[in-house]
């Protein structure tokens, strides 16, 4: 990328490469410091507590105990990790689709829309458990249920996103792209896409978070792999430093996931990242 | 006169109507608006806000019905108004996902031109509209005065004969403004499109154009139309001259009774 930051333009003309990127670097590490110290030291005070309470470790285990269980199942863990993370790309694959397709559908036709949007609030009014029960009821312990929670938990705030994204578009510059020529498709792709993918990627967002969440549940409800079903293993073991440990898999998952839309919003939409900085600034 | 070619645009009884919402009755928006461009003509619009420019704007443009009266272009009604003049609305409504030069060259991409082909024909005027270097730059990074003239040279690439600009400088600063006037009939001095612009500064409509036509509101209406004598091409000093000062009494004459009259109908 050969645009100067606005942070170089702020302060005066083009500045050398080698400035904007120290700068970038201080701004970074002010960011990223503060959790990491803070974090630190919670674990730190939690291991304190535990050696100074003497709680056993299968009421409270200790990080060190954690850590351990992390090394001793790693290679169990590894193996589910892969099982639940292929159930959570491949659910949140549908969904993207899915989602995005109904988004499109809905803002082209107001008919359609008002036909399905209130019954996808309403689906979302179901609690997850009582979902991922009769799902898995239908479709047996393999992969295929949980890749339908994901999807149905994923999808709700990717297609409602996307639809508030595609309304959101200037009127104005419809109207514009209409006395330039522009067919319906022309202004979807010229002018609609564009506007809403902030939106679409605030709902990608979301939808990693929830898909997490309604990944454990269907594993819970019924599995023979995968993360959520080493839970209730070692729970029923009180093996609770293994617990841990494969809370923490599951939480790098979700942060991973988090993390990687987030990247993906910065490589797609340059143009925005500017302009939320910008914001961030004048505040 | 026969034998003379028909005039560029011509706009016979133009009336528009809208119903501001269910509950009132329609308001009539315009009343028979009638009036003509010549080929190479610069013409300006000139009225208070809220009179109907920009709805008369949008008719040319083919965004709004009106609900009586007729536009010929080249002496014929298209059977099609949408796409055949070139608009350029109020806001720049550049497009933040772009960068300015394929901001510009969205007219070019919409007529079929290759993305080379329209990038290259975009650039060559980069310079013209003060905007080289700044190509590469998202809209953001644009003064006010810079994306107005980005948002112009998207109209000006789209191709189109006549132009319709609503208010172009209606966002920038007085100093700004005046700079962009000048530099919008250098523009125009160079290959003299048809141009129909819209402002409520009487001293803008008279630096640049060839007729003024004043408009009051409720429902809009032409009152007024002045040929401007003035000589072109044409400086900024020219607005400091009397003859130019007269010019601007005549035509505030009717603006200045309509403001007057709005505020005794309001009072009571």
């Amino acid at each position: 990328m050969n645009v100067p930051s606005r942070t170089a333009l702020l302060l005066g003309g083009r500045r050398e490469p080698r400035a904007i990127e120290s700068l970038e670097r201080r701004r970074a590490l002010r960011h990223l410091a503060p959790p990491l110290i803070f974090g630190l030291v919670v674990i730190g005070a939690w291991q304190l507590y535990v050696v100074l309470s003497g709680d056993r470790e299968s009421i409270l285990p200790s990080p060190v105990d954690v850590a351990r269980a992390l090394v001793r199942d790693r290679s169990v863990l590894a193996s589910s990790a892969g099982t639940t993370l292929g159930e959570i790309l491949l659910g949140y694959g549908v969904a993207i689709v899915l989602g995005v397709s109904f988004a499109v559908a809905m803002s082209s036709s107001p008919l359609v829309k008002r036909a399905i949007y209130p019954w996808l609030v309403i689906s979302q009014l179901i609690p997850i458990p009582a979902i991922a029960v009769i799902v898995v009821v239908w479709t047996g312990f393999d992969i295929v249920p949980k890749v339908i929670v994901v999807a149905l938990v994923s999808f709700f705030p990717i297609a409602v996103n996307t639809v508030d994204g595609l309304r959101a578009t200037d009127p104005e510059l419809l109207d514009l792209l209409r006395t330039l020529g522009a067919g319906r498709w022309q202004r979807l792709r010229i002018a609609q896409a564009p506007s809403a993918l902030p939106y679409l990627f605030s709902g990608l967002r979301v939808a990693a978070a929830l898909a997490v969440i309604g990944v454990v549940f269907a594993e819970w409800v019924g599995s023979t792999s995968g993360l959520g079903n080493l839970i209730l293993t070692y729970s029923n073991q009180t093996a609770t430093p293994d617990v841990f440990a494969t809370v923490a898999v599951l939480a790098v998952i979700g942060v991973a996931l988090f993390s990687a839309v987030g990247l993906l919003e910065r490589i797609a939409l340059p143009w925005y990242r500017v302009a939320a900085e910008d914001d961030q600034r004048a505040r | 006169m026969s034998g003379a070619p028909p005039p560029r645009l011509e706009v016979c009884g133009l009336s528009a109507t809208y119903a501001a919402d269910s509950r009132h009755a329609e308001v009539a928006a315009l009343r028979d608006v009638s009036f003509e461009l010549r080929r190479g003509e610069f013409v300006s619009i000139v009225g208070p806000s809220g009179c109907g420019k920009t709805t008369l704007l949008k008719m040319l443009a083919g965004l709004l019905v009106p609900s009586a009266g007729q536009m010929l272009i080249d002496g014929v009604e298209p059977p099609e108004l949408l796409g055949r003049l070139g608009y350029m609305p109020q806001n720049d409504h550049l497009m933040p996902w772009r960068t300015t030069l394929d901001n510009v060259t969205l007219g070019l991409e919409l007529a079929g031109t290759g993305r080379p082909a329209a990038r290259e024909i975009a650039r060559r005027e980069l310079e013209l509209f003060g905007l080289a270097g700044f190509e590469d730059h998202w809209p953001r990074a644009l003064s006010g005065g810079m994306r107005q003239r980005a948002a112009l040279l998207r109209t000006f690439l789209a191709g189109r004969d006549v132009l319709l600009l609503d208010e172009p400088f209606g966002a920038l600063d007085a100093l700004t403004r005046e700079a962009m006037r000048e530099w919008l009939l250098g523009v125009w001095e160079a290959d003299r499109k048809t141009i129909l612009l819209v402002t409520h500064d009487v001293e803008e409509a008279l630096f640049l154009s060839d007729r003024v036509l004043v408009m009051c509101g409720r429902p809009g209406h032409i009152t007024t139309t002045l040929e401007v004598p003035l000589p072109r091409p044409r400086a900024l000093a020219l607005t400091g001259e009397p003859g130019f000062a007269a010019l601007k009494e005549q035509l505030l004459a009717p603006l200045r009774e309509e403001a007057r009259l709005r505020l005794t109908v309001a009072a009571p």
